[in-house]
């Protein structure tokens, strides 16, 4: 049953997914940790983290790693929690796939559709909403376990806002001040 | 042929860290520096592939592998962009559930789990200013994000919700214009 769950909740992401990845987390979380459970809270925020700090997009990352988890979680031994890789990472890239064949077929008519244009005006300041609540979700106690924890959160802000520190020197530094301070 | 798109895009998949749009740069060039693509082609693909659901580099690869050799040449350049991501997560996830429980692995994720959230933080505020989001826009986003994170609203009607407000208000907002 997960199998079908998996692929349907996959193919659900790729097709709402609008924003890019950031703004695709608050909707990976709503179903996955919320609905499904097939993931901790924890689990999620560290795929997250793992997610940034290796090549490739982050959409097709946490997929990848979610999709493993998800079934490895559900019981089955590590071989099998592969095809549960596989899955979600083809059903994501499902839609994208037909979505652009459809599109090619008429690209210059969907360049400047007015219905296209106009869903954007809606979609744009909402993907910044969908951003904050990948954010404020992950604020819990679970993941801020103690005043430290704001520490580090504020520092790593500003260095990475401020003064655009590269997000994979931000993660291992931050991974020894955990070292440190733990 | 295809073999050359495939590999093309298993290069940008490995070499970029840091999401979609840090790919932006590299694909630009593999592929108007192989002619494969004018400057002003990859321009509108970008602005339509942007504007499509779902990963983005995913999204632009398939655009250009259809434009050189259609279906099968999408097929290549999509899964060249996939492999490598889902190859190192792959061999990182078999890896990693063992490492969980070791002491100094727990103790390095729990320094960096805060910065994950302040990663996801500064893309908020910085896409916010990318669109020019207006003091009265702003209440778009704010209801959205409290709508999710207070009332468990799913981000899924959100999105549905946003892009008929949009077409709603902008086709209306056009007729005025007439």
């Amino acid at each position: 049953m997960i199998w079908f769950q998996l692929l349907y909740v996959y193919l659900k992401i790729g097709i709402l997914g609008f924003g890019g990845g950031y703004a695709m987390l608050s909707l990976i979380q709503a179903e996955v940790v919320d609905r499904h459970q097939w993931i901790s809270l924890q689990e999620f925020t560290d795929i997250v983290a793992i997610s940034q700090m290796t090549p490739g997009p982050i959409g097709i990352n946490s997929a990848t790693y979610i999709g493993y988890t998800a079934i490895l979680n559900a019981g089955y031994p590590p071989y099998i929690a592969v095809f549960g890789s596989c899955l979600t990472t083809f059903a994501v890239c499902l839609p994208s796939f037909l979505l652009v064949l459809m599109i090619s077929y008429s690209f210059a008519r969907f360049k400047h559709n007015k219905y296209v244009e106009a869903a954007f005006l809606g979609l744009r300041p909402a993907t910044v909403g969908l951003i904050a609540a990948a954010a404020l979700l992950l604020m819990n106690h679970e993941n801020f376990i103690d005043y430290k924890s704001f520490v580090i959160f504020a520092i790593a802000f500003i260095l990475t806002y401020k003064f655009k520190i590269h997000p994979i020197l931000m993660i291992l530094l931050a991974g020894m001040a955990g070292i440190l301070l733990y | 042929m295809y073999w050359q798109l495939f590999l093309t895009f298993v290069k940008i998949g490995t070499f970029t860290i840091g999401g979609g749009y840090a790919m932006l740069p590299l694909i630009r060039q593999e592929v108007v520096s192989r002619k494969w693509l004018t400057e002003e082609e990859f321009i509108d693909i970008f602005a339509v592939a942007q504007s499509l659901p779902g990963i983005f580099a995913v999204n632009i690869s398939i655009f250009v592998g259809y434009q050189l050799k259609k279906k099968a040449g999408a097929l290549c350049s999509a899964l060249g962009t996939i492999m490598p991501s889902f190859l190192i997560i792959l061999a990182i996830a078999l890896f990693f559930t063992n490492a969980r429980e070791n002491v100094w692995v727990e103790r390095a994720f729990k320094g960096l789990r805060p910065a994950v959230v302040a990663l996801i933080a500064v893309p908020c505020i910085s896409t916010a200013k990318k669109i020019n989001l207006t003091y009265k826009q702003s209440v778009i986003p704010v209801v959205a994000a409290l709508l999710i994170w207070q009332a468990g609203v799913s981000p899924a009607w959100i999105i549905l919700a946003a892009i008929a407000g949009g077409i709603i208000y902008g086709l209306k907002f056009k007729q005025n214009i007439k």
